[in-house]
């Protein structure tokens, strides 16, 4: 794909006058033959869902294609993008741009729909008792939203940026970029939809159906090629670490969610298909996919941002870079063994839930492995927290990072998973890696990002920016507390005797307990969303009305101006 | 069937494991070995080094 | 020329990587997921499980399109209060028809594994109409637009179809008589229902939903329900002959 692009720009710089580039005529002939394809679709199925999402597939490739000669047409006489601008990277920060909005976007969505669903367990009215507001719907809208668009645009972002940062070159293409960042946006807005329209495979975090498992299979292996595309051009020698820990991401995502979605359509007109796997091994994959969604979405995705925007926040390199060598292979290796956790006591064969706790127990070593370099960066800076609540917010992020792995192992052993099993208490593990880990490194990181991105000297407020820290930590604290200690309450309750030797309380009893731990989780979760708006409005005001960064070069951030 | 299972089972339980013992180890040495500090110390640089 | 021989090795370097890290991954992956297929003793050896009527089918997608599995297991785990409470723990043979699986992995609501018989077709269609009407402190949705909306039917045979692809053991007949088996279940004494009982003889014929005018969604939910852990005699079930 590379060699193509520099065989058409030479031609271009021979001829002056731009052809259309073997690129954009491949993506345009591509997205007209998609757009086609959405059409026919559309007249010819039976069921509504499939035909409204055939035609948001038509509407987005027709725009697509559009998009392509659209702007083709406009630099017809301009020069071909420059890959140096006086002898420096010109890089490609377009699609960053729009990837950092739309985590925004969807983060602020995704945590909206969590409060809504928060409040449905207390106040079950909230359901409205129509399809599309009922909660079994709206649970993988959050989760998705949460995950997928909030967390997903972040890793694209983060991910864009620092490849072209650290390997001092401009990603490959000119399309591409585009196509991955709308493509995967699109993949979502179609997710989305069909969550609240009943479309659904019934996995967990897998929930969407064949036909946008399969755009987004297209779209993965267009982002691995892109991020492959500019490590292939770099002009440092080495991959920086982040970037082993970004590709581990892609490609085990994408094997994951190919070997976790292998389902056959009822019909190529119809919505509906059915997962080839079934039963226990259909557990067995689903929790492997499960469990690796955090390994590698999650968890490797997002120590990429740490092991570049940590150590760029604290203007100091990473404690040890040999520990990350480590930490990587460590963590990688283990990761994928500890799905079957999630089903000790179930009928799949005890071997294997034994197995995947025992790999659940090793991997706290290279996490917590991790969570040390992390914390380390900032050894001799230390007073940097007290006046940098960016740096603050990604080093609380590590610290709870720190706590859910030790939390993950601890809930993996038998004799506590026997307990908290089934329990909100999972829903509070979750929610401490969610909330306190991924949303906290992706909240600094975006901080860091927004003023390099739209060249501002600094953040609009960093005092706003300490105000959405304690709130929201606050209201990760009523979180996760209050899900512990209705979790390990359900779970007693549901195995205790009274003195005659009978079960203690009927299963309503213990629903019923549920209801101040469930008042109090949505007030956490509202302070969550308090904090995220203003972190929004932060952010507004620092590209609207932000100081501009001394440098006049476009590029260039604000610590690169520092140094 | 069983069988082969059995005895797949046993090779990697033993085998499997040693090779892996000996990967970590060849990582940990290979990280820690005196020479290759240097490459390390630099590439930790990398973030800063832009233009 | 030694820039570019240099560029090549940066390319080895990061498909090296590349495959570093498929190797790495794999292996977890492949220890615990291969041996579910071939290991015998994976799937218990039982007598009664079927494949699922069409009807039941279509109830299971409902329950799948309604995100039931979200509040309620259907895996029963051996422990005496869940003994007590929802019955004999489940079995993997239970669910190896289930294209996708449907253990779930939270009880906001009680485990459904063992729900079927357990209340009347009447408790479930007011229960899930109105779920408040019958247990006052439940917190879940209310369904009432199961019952007013009509069965889909269409390509039902097709669903079959694609069960048996997967290694569901539907037969020629089940696959082509499929529509009229749907309707055939829920609409009693009639040929259609004859015919029905001939190919799922071990399959509840009733009226589900209590409104003999038409086959509604209600219907479908309520026949999946009410045959769910009910195929298995566990009084003749040799708890010891599947020990694993």
């Amino acid at each position: 794909m590379c060699r193509f692009k520099t065989g058409a720009r030479k031609l271009m710089a021979s001829e002056k006058a731009r052809l259309v580039s073997l690129e954009e005529g491949l993506f345009a002939g591509f997205l007209v033959l998609l757009t086609f394809a959405c059409l026919i679709v559309a007249g010819k199925t039976h069921d509504g869902v499939m035909s409204f999402h055939a035609l948001i597939g038509a509407v987005a490739a027709g725009a697509g294609v559009f998009i392509i000669f659209n702007n083709y047409f406009n630099s017809e006489n301009a020069a071909p993008v420059l890959q140096e601008i006086d002898g420096k990277p010109n890089y490609n920060m377009g699609p960053v741009k729009f990837g950092t909005v739309a985590s925004m976007v969807w983060g602020i969505a995704g945590f909206t729909v969590g409060l809504i669903i928060a409040l449905q367990l207390a106040f079950p009215a909230l359901n409205f008792d129509l399809p599309w507001t009922s909660f079994g719907r709206l649970r993988p809208l959050h989760t998705s939203a949460v995950i997928f668009a909030f967390g997903g645009n972040v890793l694209l972002a983060t991910s864009m940026y620092v490849v072209q940062r650290t390997c001092r070159v401009r990603m490959p293409g000119s399309v591409l970029p585009w196509f991955v960042i709308l493509g995967y946006n699109v993949f979502i807005v179609i997710a989305g939809t069909g969550y609240l329209l009943g479309a659904t495979q019934g996995k967990e975090y897998a929930e969407p159906e064949w036909y946008a498992d399969l755009w987004l299979t297209i779209v993965w292996v267009a982002y691995l090629l892109l991020f492959l595309g500019t490590i292939w051009k770099r002009k440092e020698p080495h991959i920086y670490v982040a970037n082993w820990f970004y590709l581990a991401f892609i490609v085990t995502i994408a094997v994951l969610h190919i070997t976790n979605n292998l389902t056959i359509p009822v019909s190529v007109f119809g919505m509906k298909s059915y997962i080839v796997w079934s039963g226990v091994q259909d557990a067995m994959v689903q929790w492997w996919y499960g469990h690796n969604a955090v390994g590698f979405f999650l968890t490797a995705g997002f120590l990429a941002i740490m092991y570049y925007f940590v150590p760029k926040r604290a203007e100091r390199p990473v404690y040890s870079y040999r520990l990350s060598i480590v930490h990587f292979w460590a963590l990688i290796f283990i990761y994928i063994w500890a799905g079957p956790h999630h089903l000790h006591y179930t009928a799949l064969p005890q071997w294997a839930s034994t197995l995947g706790a025992t790999f659940s127990i090793i991997l706290w070593m290279p996490s917590w492995g991790g969570m040390i370099n992390g914390l380390m960066t900032l050894s001799g800076a230390w007073d940097k927290l007290r006046t940098d609540p960016v740096l603050r917010m990604m080093v609380v992020s590590v610290a709870f990072y720190g706590m859910s792995t030790f939390e993950g192992p601890l809930m993996s052993v038998r004799a506590v998973n026997s307990l908290s099993h089934y329990t909100d208490w999972t829903i509070g593990h979750v929610h401490s890696g969610a909330l306190g880990w991924v949303g906290y490194i992706s909240f600094g990181a975006i901080y860091c990002l927004v003023p390099w991105l739209w060249n501002k000297k600094s953040l609009y407020s960093l005092k706003l920016v300490n105000w959405h820290f304690w709130v929201s930590t606050l209201g990760i604290v009523l979180y996760i507390t209050a899900m512990w200690v209705s979790g390990i309450m359900q779970g007693l309750m549901w195995r205790a005797y009274d003195s005659l030797g009978f079960l203690e309380y009927s299963f309503i009893e213990t629903v019923e307990a549920m209801f101040p731990f469930y008042v109090i989780r949505a007030l956490g979760g509202g302070l969550f969303l308090l904090g995220a708006l203003i972190m929004a409005y932060n952010l507004w005001m620092t590209v609207r009305a932000g100081e501009p960064a001394e440098a006049a070069a476009p590029a260039p951030g604000v610590l690169a101006a520092a140094e | 069937m069983n069988e082969s299972y059995t005895a797949v089972a046993g090779f990697a339980q033993t085998w499997g494991l040693i090779y892996f013992v000996v990967i970590f180890a060849i990582v940990v040495a290979y990280v820690l070995w005196p020479k290759n500090r240097k490459q390390f110390d630099d590439a930790a640089q990398i973030p800063f080094r832009e233009d | 020329m030694s820039l570019w021989t240099k560029h090549q090795v940066f390319e080895k370097n990061s498909f090296a990587l590349l495959i570093g890290i498929l190797i790495m991954v794999s292996i977890g992956g492949l220890v615990e997921i291969a041996p579910l297929f071939y290991l015998k003793s994976t799937i218990e050896e039982t007598e009664g499980v079927r494949p699922y009527t069409p009807l039941e089918l279509a109830g299971r997608n409902i329950y799948v399109r309604e995100g039931c599995y979200l509040c309620h297991s259907q895996m029963i785990r051996p422990m005496r209060d869940e003994l007590e409470r929802y019955g004999h723990f489940s079995l993997a043979a239970e669910s190896m028809y289930d294209h996708p699986f449907q253990w779930g992995s939270k009880r906001t609501g009680p485990d459904l594994a063992r729900v079927g018989g357990k209340y009347s077709d009447d408790w479930h269609v007011e229960h899930l109409r109105d779920p408040r009407l019958v247990v006052p402190a439940s917190v879940m949705p209310g369904y009432p637009f199961l019952a007013e909306t009509a069965l889909d039917t269409y390509g039902i045979a097709d669903h079959l179809k694609v069960n048996a692809l997967v290694g569901v053991p539907y037969t020629d007949e089940q696959i082509a008589e499929a529509g009229r088996d749907m309707l055939g279940q829920a609409n009693p004494d009639t040929d259609a229902s004859d015919a029905f009982k001939e190919r799922y003889p071990t399959a509840l014929v009733r009226d589900f939903d209590g409104n003999p005018k038409a086959v509604t969604e209600m219907d479908a939910l309520v026949a999946y329900l009410q045959m769910l852990g009910t195929l298995v005699d566990f009084s003749i079930y040799d708890d010891k002959a599947n020990l694993r």
